[in-house]
């Protein structure tokens, strides 16, 4: 098999991957796509196993230890995101500008946190 | 003790004396009147004993180079000879003088520490100059003497008077002194060094590149110091200092300062007979129009400094004609008898109450009040009129004999033409020095109406020193036939056709002058006399109330309190002039003879020829233009290349700012892209494209 | 350019490697590479957020087969065990915990979308090329042994990867606790009204917890 197919695909999976991180709003979507970058490297690590006939099989056993990195990172990464949306009441990665100009010390945290976060409460009350 | 080493001390002992005079002033008040006179008191005895010792003979001549200066060394070198050593002693003389009589004068002054010191300064720096034989050590004296003169005009700075007239001392003189400095620069590197004996080496040599340049450089400097035409404009106003200042920096020394500095590089400037003649059009220009302005004056010390103006002119018309001799001859008479004459003149302020002469008209009986002061007053003014047999007709005489000599084509290297203008300037200023002479006696001792107050004796310390001066005023001139042995040689003797023609119209003057007072007096007096004939009371801020116009009446700036302290007197009468009479030098005196003589030039005469308006006019209006313009360049020109940068930074930094969003995906994007960029242009450059 | 005549050389150079008439292998690689670059496309490109998980399902079984055709049949075993498995449903409770819209959102893509596009594309543009030029003549020899079985995996994996094997557990652990910890109710921030949202920090724990263990026993299975 022609080594530049996987090759290929691997770019371009991570190029969406890529897009994803840089375009989606959702917090969860970008892991999603964080995902999506991490498997293009996978695929790439098992073609050239296979095509260097690596004597230690190392991409393989890098590509499982990616998985499990993988797996790791995604289940401290939603606890991030589940802690910031019960903070914010947001997940939207383009609604958390604290270090943005015009946040001094003094002020509090998003401004659209107020009114957020107590909506947030009452629907989790009821 | 060698001679060298009692001439160092000369110097060095009033330098001493100022510095802790200075030092110990606030902490121990009862040294410092000490310490002003016994320092200065020896370093005259030690000026008498190096003048015998040096007796006229070859000049002593020390020096030590204290480190390499380069190309032109700079030497502590003592020169003395002849002009110096005598100079020396006037100097000490009246500097002795004066300090005593400002123990009396300054008695209640707060800053009489500070005063003392800086008189004391000034000794030194003069001595320092007239002994210095090196040029560059020389200036040091001179630039001394100048800041010492600022300081000591200013000494009442309470007053506007004396805050305006320091800073133009300060600043006319030093318009003189910077191309003085220029010329003596040039001067060294012509002659290739500093010291005075070598440059005169290479004068008679005929060694110098540019003789006229460096004498019309050094001329400047000359001018501004001695107060010659046209930088004289400072003195008249720098009465406005302390009346033993008067005396001894702007009668008899410093001004000299500038006359004793030709007579010592005479030489150089007789090496340029453009330069004696500019000398001899500057000295009578500079007599004949400050004695006119002499005899409009109001404020008798104000009279009394154009007539130093007009004698400093004799000198440096003596030297235009190449004649040091007689120069240094009238520069010593005249020394004894102006310093006479102010010291005199502050007596007589202090015992009237007021500097106006036509204040001390409206007195009677001032001379029974002050008769050390009438007396030798009397006698100084009398020397100053050169009538015979008092000094000043002998040392004028040898002036104008020697301006005679060479107008009539016999001197030795000044050109005719300088002898025929000091010689008619001369005479002419000779009638016009008898009739104010005449006119400032006249005014001052036979004034009339109510007595003027009594204060009593007035201090020894100030009478005693009036009558060691009259001794010289009286007799100097009778050395004439010695000092020839101390001078150049030349002969001082009054020669008989100038003799005649200059008492003569001196004479002239004193008739005219005396007529002209009995008319006006006269006249004044048919005039309906005031309410109640008595000089203007004064009001309580101790000006006088009102300014009479015409006739008898009664005016007068006369001190309020003139039984305070005799500083404290001429500080106030200086300060009522202006108001009282509404011009700091004249008065609207109908009686003033100087009035009926001077006729329609009276105006002119009093404000000195419109001389500080022509000033003003053409060199302070311009700057202060040029000041404005600069002042709008830099405001609206700089500045906006200065504002222009920080709003600059301002503006990149707010539009770098909103690079700072927040939001995280944007950072991310542009890092990414950079690493594309960088990326492919590391691929493009391995790859060799 | 090099990037234009690539093709052309590509073609040139597989033409003698019978780039013309591929091998069913390759048929089947690309089918199923063109499925999974669509699936990934929609993953990223869908307003419908729970879509997104469903589509990114099928990326990852996509590349699952691609691992079989690889003869990497363990990892393809472990990739849908632990992605299609796991992280998917985590993700997808992920996305219910967080109240994500069911259904279309206007605004699931962010402002940046086109400064995104142009540096993926970019970034494409550039991999691909470097890529293709690289490796323009390399073929992968896919008729020998085969190279990813359970049992070469495992022999390798606990013969010369035993280290990082165990380091990579204790990372695991430190996740875990990691996970517990920033989802823990913590009694400052939630006061009132927090007990309920704080039941949903129970499912990350647990599900982290189950990735965990989802991950090392498959592991420790071998």
């Amino acid at each position: 098999m022609h080594l530049a197919y996987p090759a290929v695909l691997s770019a371009l999976l991570f190029c969406v991957g890529l897009y994803g991180v840089l375009a989606r709003r959702n917090a969860i979507l970008v892991l999603m796509s964080v995902e999506l970058m991490l498997n293009a490297v996978n695929l790439n690590l098992v073609a050239f196993d296979v095509w260097l006939r690596d004597a230690l099989h190392a991409g393989q056993a890098l590509t499982l230890f990616t998985i499990a990195i993988a797996a790791a990172e995604i289940g401290i990464g939603l606890a991030i995101v589940l802690m910031v949306y019960r903070n914010r009441g947001s997940s939207d990665v383009d609604r958390l500008r604290d270090t943005a100009e015009g946040h001094g010390p003094g002020e509090g945290p998003d401004t659209d946190a107020p009114e957020a976060a107590p909506a947030h409460t009452t629907e989790a009350a009821a | 003790m060698t001679t060298t080493t009692l001439a160092v001390l000369v110097p060095l002992l009033p330098f001493l004396g100022a510095v802790f005079g200075l030092l110990l002033g606030r902490k121990a008040p009862g040294f410092v009147r000490p310490l002003a006179i016994l320092p200065t008191l020896t370093a005259l005895a030690l000026a008498v004993v190096v003048a015998v010792r040096q007796g006229g003979d070859q000049a002593i001549d020390a020096a030590t180079e204290l480190t390499p200066t380069g190309s032109v060394p700079i030497e502590l070198a003592l020169h003395l000879d002849g002009f110096a050593v005598l100079t020396a002693v006037l100097v000490g003389v009246v500097a002795s003088c004066v300090q005593i009589y400002s123990t009396a004068y300054l008695r209640e002054d707060p800053r009489y520490p500070s005063y003392a010191a800086l008189v004391s300064l000034f000794t030194s720096a003069m001595l320092l100059v007239v002994w210095s034989g090196d040029l560059m050590v020389l200036l040091v004296g001179w630039e001394i003497m100048g800041i010492c003169s600022y300081f000591l005009v200013g000494h009442y700075w309470e007053t506007p008077e004396a805050r305006a007239a320091s800073l133009k001392a300060f600043l006319v003189t030093k318009l003189g002194d910077v191309p003085f400095l220029i010329g003596l620069f040039a001067l060294a590197a012509d002659a290739g060094s500093f010291r005075i004996t070598t440059i005169l080496g290479k004068v008679a040599d005929g060694g110098l590149d540019h003789p006229t340049l460096i004498a019309l450089l050094l001329l400047a400097g000359v001018a501004g110091k001695s107060a010659q035409f046209p930088l004289h404009t400072w003195l008249p106003d720098a009465m406005a200092g302390p009346t033993p200042v008067s005396a001894l920096i702007h009668a008899a020394t410093m001004v000299a300062a500038g006359v004793y500095f030709v007579a010592r590089l005479l030489p150089v400037f007789a090496a340029s007979a453009a330069a004696l003649v500019v000398l001899a059009v500057m000295a009578a220009v500079t007599m004949a129009g400050s004695a006119l302005a002499a005899l409009a004056q109001d404020d008798i010390k104000r009279v009394l400094a154009y007539s130093t103006i007009g004698q400093l002119g004799y000198m440096t018309g003596a030297l235009a004609v190449g004649d040091r001799g007689a120069g240094a001859f009238h520069l010593l008479s005249h020394g004894a008898f102006k310093a006479l004459l102010f010291l005199a003149a502050g007596v007589i302020i202090h015992a009237a109450g007021t500097n106006s002469l036509a204040a001390m008209s409206r007195m009677g009986g001032l001379k029974d009040r002050v008769p050390d002061a009438f007396w030798t007053m009397t006698v100084a003014l009398l020397a100053l009129a050169a009538i015979p047999p008092f000094s000043g007709f002998f040392s004028k005489e040898a002036v104008l004999g020697a301006a005679e000599h060479t107008a009539t084509g016999h001197g030795e290297f000044a050109p005719a033409t300088a002898g025929w203008i000091v010689l008619v300037a001369g005479l002419v200023t000779a009638l016009l020095t008898a009739a104010y002479a005449t006119r400032l006696w006249l005014l001052a001792f036979r004034g009339s109406g109510p007595a003027a107050p009594d204060h009593g004796r007035q201090p020894l310390a100030m009478t005693s020193v009036l009558w060691v001066l009259a001794i010289p005023s009286l007799a100097a001139g009778l050395t004439y036939g010695v000092l020839p042995d101390w001078f150049d040689g030349v002969d001082l003797t009054p020669t008989l056709t100038t003799s005649v023609l200059a008492t003569g119209l001196a004479l002239v003057g004193v008739i005219v002058t005396y007529g002209a007072w009995r008319h006006s007096s006269a006249m004044a007096a048919r005039a309906p006399l005031g309410p109640d004939g008595r000089p203007a009371p004064l009001g309580p801020d101790g000006h006088a109330a009102s300014a009479g116009l015409g006739g008898r009446e009664p005016l007068g700036a006369v001190a309020a309190h003139p039984e305070d302290g005799p500083a404290a007197t001429e500080a106030e009468a200086i300060t009522a002039h202006t108001p009282v009479y509404g011009s700091i030098a004249e008065a609207p005196d109908s009686a003033d003879p100087g009035r009926l003589l001077l006729g329609p030039l009276h105006r002119a005469a009093a404000t000195g020829f419109h001389l500080d308006k022509v000033y003003a006019a053409l060199f302070v209006r311009p700057t202060q233009a040029a000041a404005r313009v600069v002042r709008f360049l830099d405001r609206e020109v700089v500045d906006t290349y200065v504002r222009g940068a920080g709003n600059a930074a301002n503006l990149l930094g707010a539009v770098v700012r909103k690079a700072q969003t927040g939001n995280v995906q944007t950072y991310l994007s542009a890092l990414l892209a950079g690493s594309v960029v960088l990326a492919v242009a590391a691929v493009l450059v391995a790859a060799g494209a | 350019m090099i990037l234009a005549s690539a093709p052309q050389s590509l073609l040139a150079a597989t033409a003698p490697q019978g780039f013309l008439s591929p091998t069913g292998v390759e048929i089947a690689f690309v089918l199923v590479g063109i499925a999974t670059l669509g699936a990934a496309v929609i993953t990223v490109t869908t307003r419908q957020l729970v879509h997104a998980a469903l589509w990114l399902v099928v990326a990852l079984g996509g590349l699952a087969v691609e691992y079989l055709l690889l003869t990497a049949e363990f990892i393809a075993w472990v990739q849908v065990l632990i992605y299609v498995g796991s992280v998917v449903v985590l993700l997808l409770f992920g996305l219910m915990l967080t109240r994500a819209p069911i259904g279309r959102s206007p605004d699931a893509d962010s402002g940046n979308r086109w400064v995104a596009l142009a540096v993926a594309v970019a970034s494409a543009a550039a991999l691909v090329w470097v890529v293709v030029d690289a490796f323009r003549t390399q073929w992968i020899d896919l008729d020998g042994a085969v190279q990813g079985s359970t049992e070469v995996t495992g022999s390798i994996l606990f013969r010369h990867w035993v280290l990082p094997f165990e380091a990579l557990s204790v990372l695991l652990l430190a996740a875990l606790v990691g996970a517990i910890v920033l989802s823990r109710k913590n009694g400052e921030n939630g006061e009132n009204g927090e007990t309920e949202a704080g039941a949903g920090t129970e499912p990350p724990t647990a599900t982290a917890t189950e990735t965990a263990r989802s991950v090392t026993p498959d592991k420790e299975q071998r």
